[in-house]
Formats: structure tokens, C-alpha cells, sequence
């Protein structure tokens, strides 16, 4: 098996509802990756673009296709993966097994989405369409509305009263703004108080407004390659050490495990594992915060902190600069926002920039090992990504 | 086979005021809603069993934005219960109010009665099994 690296990274600004088409996103985000790369369009070999709603979201299918026609890429195999929130890394795990086999050597990965432009009752129903459609959805339950129960179940589970499990998790959303005010490509660059958290209207009890992510529009896209095409592009490739995924179905079906998740569990393992490395080896982690509970539950999941704690670590500061480990300097979905396909390379970009020094006012210290965690639905998927420096 | 309790009669029996599972011939475990493999070990050898619709609410929320499904219905309530036979089922509640809903519904007993529900109200398809409190 070859060792695989990411040698270029691109994003869009993630925003509101914009008038950019998926693919214009999509191709924005490749560009950038690219030219990073020092790689021309001709030189890709495959495209493989996470992304899950563009028939919703602009009556496209296929959006892959022309994608690659934009491009210009040399009418190259190309595939569209849906793994919910988690589909571009799912799309990227796939990308290392292709160039790992020696099949292909450089290919282009991404995804994208226009979330933001189908509005609140739609984008509401879309994701409900994650859940079980015969036994979960006829109850109006909502994907926040899973979340939601989750937090009571934590709360209930760890027998921490309900208003500081809500300090805890608005704390969450502040540190996220925090660090999304300083992210020139987040869709939320503003910071936010407990108080405000508060004062937002109730989508689904527990959760207010900003105990939420945003629906965003924007696009994400990397380049990966085998080592030795690697090194002769860059002094600093960023190898793929480690991945992890796993799958699970209904939310009730998990009951065994909840409120955390077996995928997670599974598919964390399997990660490190394969890297060789333990959780607290990682200086820098983009983690599937949907929700503020979703954060304390993957810092926990992930190996972190033990169960029950992870609210009370965080709002002591142990996942910013200076603590155990720092988690979603980004701004996370919570306030760099969540183009649901995007999201999975969005994570590889950041930790991609953090491990090359380049993430400005969030830098991590000397970070040598990242993590992405990304989960799809509520549990149903889950991929972990191990980047770490390749020089 | 597992399949034999499909979406459709697993919805038929709910209208009736019936919850219905599928009991693994090879461990015994009550597997639903139904799949044609045993969440337990696997096996794809099952019956049919009627379930008693009786359990205690595992966790809760009060949904106050609907999907387009439930617009003007809100706000409203969906609990899971954990069935006397051991598995999760998700579902709605009467007589709990969405509005002043805390954790102390957790632990708390429940029977299902969907007869609550006039059938003029039922939904052609979609049902979802109601629970009502103990009293």
C-alpha cells in the first residue's frame, strides 16, 4: 500500500444563501486547490465530490459531471458521495484507498452545497430526510430534535442539572464563535455570548438557535497524491496517516450506546490504530460540532476527556490554546458553518494549514498531528482522518 | 425470514392499536422496529410478536421548528420509549405539556394508545406510535 498525501487545499467563504451555482462553489474551491498543489487541470485523474442535495437545492443531479466539464478535467472517472455530513470525508477515505492501490495517482476531492438557499422549512425538512422515513420521521422528529434528546439523555445519563449542561454547551457555541471571528472564510464571524445563546429563540428543547449550526452555501476541495508524486510538488506534503468509518442505522436501534456513538467508537479506533497513535497525541482536532451537545459528546467519544466531563473540560478551557487539545479552531460547523458536502474537506483544509503553520491568529503551536471527525446523520456514519506533517 | 413484518403491516397493526416486533428464533432477542436481522447476533430466522406497548420514556424533546410535515403543530413532544421488552421505539406523547417539559418525564412509565388518535386524524401512511403517562 503507498502512502498518500494532501499536497493542496482550497474553500470558498462559506456564506448564506448566495446566487454561486454548486458547481461554481465546487470549482472555486478546486482552483484554489490546484494552483496550491502546483497541478494543472489535465493532470487530474478522478473526481470524487461529496454532496447530497443539490436536486433540492437547484433541481441538479449528476453535478459531479459538470463539475469535471468546468474544470476542464480530461473527462476523468468522477462519483458523488452521500455519507450526510460526513460525504466528502467519506469521499476522501475512498480517494486514499484509490491512490494507495496504485490505481490512480493524483485525484481531485471535495464537496459542496447551497444549503443556505433553500431556506429554513426546507433545509428542516431535507434533513429530516436523514431520518428512518418509516419509523422515526413520522413522529416530527427533526435531525436538531435528535441531538435534543441526546442532551437530555446526556444530562440524565451524567446527572448534571440541565441548566449547567446548558452553560456548558452555550460556552461551546462562544468558543466557536470566538474562533470563527477570526476565520476570514467562515459564514459566522462574530462573536457571541452566553446570554445571547440564551436570549435565541427554542428550535427543539434543550436547544436554542445558537446551540445550532447555520444552514451554509460553499464548497471545499483537496488534492490528493502518492508520496513520490508528493514530494516532488511540495517540501511540505501532509500525509493521510490514519482513517477510520463505520455505520449504523435508526437512532433507536443505537440505544445500547447512546448518547454516544458506537460509529465513532469504531471508527476512531480504527484510526488510530492505523496512524499508531493514541488520542492525546493530537495537538489540533476539527470535530462534528452540528450542535453544541454534539461537541461534548465527540470530545468525549474521541478519547479526550471521560464521559461526562467533556462540558466541564471545555468550559475550563482545555480545548483552546494552552489546554489538552485544541478543538475546532476553524469556528467548526457551529460559526465557520456546514455546507453539508463541503464540511468533511473543510475540516482536512484546516488541519491541513495548521499543520503547515499557516492558520494565522489560531495557529497551534508547533502542530504536528491532526484529527478530522466527521459524522453523518445522527451516528449513522462516522470518518476520522489522521493528518500529520510529512517532513 | 425477518422481512415478513414489512413498513406496511407493521403501520396496518399501529392503526389497530397493535406494536408489533420480530423475536429472534436463535437468541430470542425482540428486535424492533423491524429488520430482517437480529440486532442482537445477526440471524435473519424471526417471529412475529406482539409487543405490549408498555415502558418508560428513555429521553425526550419538545419540537418547536417542525419540518414541513408538522407545520402549525408545533409545539409538540417525541419521546423514545424503552419497550418492556427491552428494545427503543420512537413515538409521540399525550398528556405531557411540550411546553413544560423537563427531565423528570425520564424513567417515567408509559402504555401505548393510539386510539387516542381519531382515525379521520391518522394519516393515510405515516403513523407513529402515541404513548400516554400512567396514571
Amino acid at each position: 500500500m503507498r502512502k498518500v498525501a494532501v499536497v493542496g487545499v482550497g474553500q470558498t467563504v462559506f456564506s448564506g444563501a448566495q446566487s454561486r451555482s454548486n458547481t461554481e462553489l465546487f470549482s472555486e474551491a478546486a482552483m484554489e486547490a490546484l494552483n496550491e498543489a502546483n497541478l494543472k487541470n489535465k493532470d487530474v485523474q478522478a473526481l470524487l465530490v461529496g454532496t447530497v442535495l443539490t436536486d433540492f437545492e437547484e433541481c441538479q443531479q449528476i453535478a459531479n459531471t459538470y463539475i469535471s466539464e468546468n474544470l476542464g478535467l480530461p473527462h476523468v472517472p468522477t462519483n458523488t458521495y452521500d455519507g450526510a455530513c460526513a460525504s466528502s470525508s467519506v469521499a476522501i477515505i475512498d480517494a486514499f484507498i484509490w491512490i494507495a492501490s496504485g490505481m490512480y495517482d493524483i485525484v481531485l476531492v471535495g464537496g459542496m452545497e447551497k444549503v443556505a438557499s433553500m431556506g429554513t422549512h426546507l433545509a428542516t425538512q431535507t434533513y429530516t430526510m436523514y431520518a428512518d422515513r418509516y419509523y422515526d420521521y413520522p413522529s416530527g422528529i427533526t435531525f436538531p430534535g435528535m441531538f435534543a434528546m441526546l442532551a437530555n439523555l446526556y444530562a440524565k445519563k451524567y446527572n448534571i442539572p440541565i441548566e449547567i449542561l446548558k452553560e456548558q454547551m452555550a460556552l461551546i457555541s462562544v468558543k466557536a464563535h470566538k474562533f470563527g471571528a477570526l476565520n476570514p472564510k467562515a459564514h459566522l464571524q462574530r462573536e457571541l455570548t452566553v446570554e445571547k445563546v440564551f436570549r435565541s429563540p427554542m428550535v427543539c428543547q434543550p436547544l436554542n438557535v445558537y446551540d445550532c449550526c447555520p444552514f451554509s452555501d460553499g464548497g471545499a476541495a483537496i488534492v490528493m497524491t502518492s508520496e513520490d508524486i508528493a514530494r516532488k510538488l511540495t517540501d511540505k506534503p501532509v500525509f493521510i496517516t490514519g482513517f477510520g468509518q463505520a455505520s449504523a442505522g435508526t437512532f433507536v436501534s443505537q440505544q445500547e450506546y447512546l448518547p454516544h456513538f458506537i460509529t465513532r467508537q469504531i471508527s476512531s479506533a480504527k484510526a488510530y490504530k492505523m496512524a499508531g497513535i493514541k488520542p492525546l497525541d493530537i495537538d489540533v482536532c476539527e470535530l462534528h460540532d452540528s450542535f453544541s451537545i454534539s461537541e461534548i459528546l465527540a470530545v468525549e467519544g474521541l478519547g479526550f476527556f471521560d464521559y461526562g466531563t467533556g462540558g466541564a473540560a471545555s468550559a475550563r478551557g482545555e480545548t483552546i490554546h494552552g489546554g489538552k487539545v485544541v478543538i475546532n479552531p476553524s469556528g467548526g460547523l457551529k460559526a465557520k458553518g456546514h455546507p453539508v458536502g463541503a464540511t468533511g474537506a473543510a475540516q482536512v483544509y484546516e488541519i491541513f494549514r495548521q499543520l503547515r503553520g499557516e492558520s494565522g491568529a489560531t495557529q497551534v503551536d508547533n502542530a504536528r498531528i491532526g484529527l478530522t471527525d466527521a459524522m453523518g446523520a445522527s451516528g449513522n456514519i462516522n470518518c476520522n482522518i489522521v493528518l500529520e506533517r510529512g517532513w | 425470514m425477518g422481512d415478513k413484518l414489512g413498513v406496511k403491516e407493521y403501520r396496518l397493526a399501529l392503526r389497530e392499536n397493535k406494536l408489533q416486533g420480530l423475536k429472534c428464533k436463535a437468541c430470542g432477542f425482540v428486535t424492533a422496529p423491524p429488520r430482517l436481522a437480529c440486532r442482537h447476533c445477526g440471524a435473519t430466522d424471526s417471529e412475529i410478536v406482539q409487543l405490549s406497548g408498555k415502558g418508560k420514556i428513555a429521553t425526550f424533546t419538545s419540537i418547536f421548528i417542525p419540518p414541513e410535515s408538522h407545520r402549525g403543530q408545533t409545539p409538540y413532544l417525541v419521546v423514545v420509549v424503552e419497550l418492556a421488552e427491552g428494545p427503543w421505539i420512537m413515538g409521540n406523547i399525550q398528556g405531557a405539556d411540550p411546553n413544560k417539559a423537563t427531565l423528570d418525564l425520564i424513567g417515567k412509565s408509559v402504555h401505548m394508545d393510539n386510539n387516542l388518535i381519531p382515525d379521520d386524524k391518522k394519516p393515510p401512511e405515516d403513523i407513529s406510535p402515541m404513548f400516554v403517562l400512567d396514571s
